[in-house]
């Protein structure tokens, strides 16, 4: 019985990409006018249809490798693309991942109405399997778009992350030994490991005596933020810089005593202005105001 | 085989420039290496001719510093330091920095300058000493 079982279902699925095949341009038509693709084809109709037929081609390539089930089986390969581009103008529209599903699940009806008048005149078991492979056919389809609407997803997010770690971290050269980090946004491990590797690099570069890490754009500071402070002013000490920490906002100020924890070891100033000051000093710089009519400090 | 007598043999040469020590160090260093280098050195404070006015330490050249190695380090400056002499840890790399960082050896005790001619000016003994006082006419 499972042998004649299995023996069938592999018929059946062939059957299946058979009838998708032969009915393939009537699909696509009705295909055309269904939301999912009337929406997001919206400049002419031949383009739904055609984006229709490549759809039903591929269910037709995934049927005929009896592979009803399988998500990454090959035949979705050159949809793929396209469906993940379908998902994203849908879910852009503020559409949610399961108003999308059910919008893919919608396809299924013309199917299953064309393959009930295809299987009219034979027996009810075998348009009982048909159906029941076309239904898994389907299932596999709305799958497959959701996994690529997702993975598109995530493939930003990661994207952004990327752009967000290099483009919040500059270190700018404020004067011949003196290099500065303006943070902005709050400091996790991530970007702190940044920051450090990107200020190390710049000592080196620059041949910095002093690094001032700026911290006015940062919102909160709590015991870890501080640690990640501690370990950059250590790791900058290590390499022969003196590290100052500018910008601490009178509420941080606070929240820090308020946390206990001990920046004793770290030179501190309320402005980055302050610790440039302090810098200079150090260094035996001067800045004083020119002859002419009070032009201010450089 | 160093000439001096009372003096344990390293592989790690020390030059002395003056009254400053200068220690190179390249590449690897084993546990046994690191060790006879800082009896080595201690040794040589003590035996130098003139009173010994710096140690400078170059670890440059050094890919990886463990937890023994910066230990070592910092036996060396406390060792120097109960003999009047100042050392200072020059030319760290980035990627050191971060790792020692990292395993939370911070080296509170350790003297340390970007390459070794800050290190020598950090000890008063470079000719560039005077150098970047005034790096862009201003005043």
């Amino acid at each position: 019985m499972q042998v004649a079982d299995h023996d069938t279902a592999e018929e059946v699925a062939k059957e299946l990409g058979g009838f998708l095949e032969r009915r393939r341009e009537q699909l696509a038509q009705r295909w055309a006018d269904a939301p999912l693709f009337r929406t997001v084809f919206t400049v002419s109709r031949d383009e739904a249809v055609e984006a229709c037929k490549a759809v039903v081609d591929a269910l037709a390539d995934v049927a005929r490798s009896n592979r009803l089930e399988d998500v990454q089986a090959p035949g979705f390969g050159t949809v793929r693309d396209q469906l993940g581009r379908m998902a994203a103008s849908r879910t852009q529209a503020g559409f949610s991942s399961s108003q999308i599903a059910g919008e893919v699940a919608g396809l299924r009806e013309p199917a299953l109405a064309l393959l009930r008048t295809e299987f009219e005149e034979s027996s009810a078991e075998h348009s009982e399997a048909c159906l029941l492979a076309l239904t898994v056919l389907m299932g596999t389809l709305r799958l497959v778009v959701m996994e690529t609407s997702v993975s598109a997803g995530e493939e930003l997010i990661a994207r952004q992350r990327l752009q967000l770690l290099e483009v919040a971290t500059p270190v700018i050269k404020l004067w011949e030994g003196i290099v500065a980090v303006p943070l902005i946004g709050t400091l996790d491990s991530a970007r702190s490991q940044v920051v450090m590797e990107s200020l190390l690099e710049a000592i080196v570069d620059q041949r910095a005596r002093y690094a001032i890490l700026d911290i006015t754009g940062v919102p909160t500071v709590d015991s870890l933020v501080a640690q990640h402070l501690m370990k950059t002013v250590a790791a900058a000490r290590l390499m022969g810089a003196e590290c100052i920490v500018s910008g601490i906002r009178p509420a941080i100020a606070q929240t820090i005593v308020h946390l206990g924890i001990d920046l004793g070891s770290i030179i501190t100033r309320a402005g980055l202005a302050d610790a440039l000051a302090y810098a200079l000093t150090e260094q035996g710089i001067v800045v004083s105001q020119g002859p002419a009519q009070g032009g201010s400090p450089r | 085989m160093s000439g001096l007598p009372a003096t344990p043999a390293s592989s790690v040469p020390v030059l002395a420039l003056g009254d400053v020590l200068l220690v190179t160090l390249q590449g690897e260093l084993h546990d046994g290496t690191a060790e006879q280098l800082q009896d080595h050195i201690t040794h040589r404070i003590a035996h130098h001719p003139v009173p010994v006015g710096g140690v400078v330490i170059d670890i440059s050249g050094v890919e990886i510093v463990d937890s023994f190695l910066g230990r070592i380090l910092a036996e060396i400056a406390a060792n120097a330091r109960l003999l009047a002499t100042r050392t200072v840890v020059a030319g760290m790399r980035p990627a050191v920095a971060i790792t020692l960082v990292e395993l939370g050896l911070t080296l509170p005790g350790l003297v340390t300058a970007l390459d070794v001619d800050r290190a020598l000016s950090l000890l008063g003994r470079a000719p560039s000493a005077a150098a970047p006082a005034h790096p862009e006419g201003d005043a």
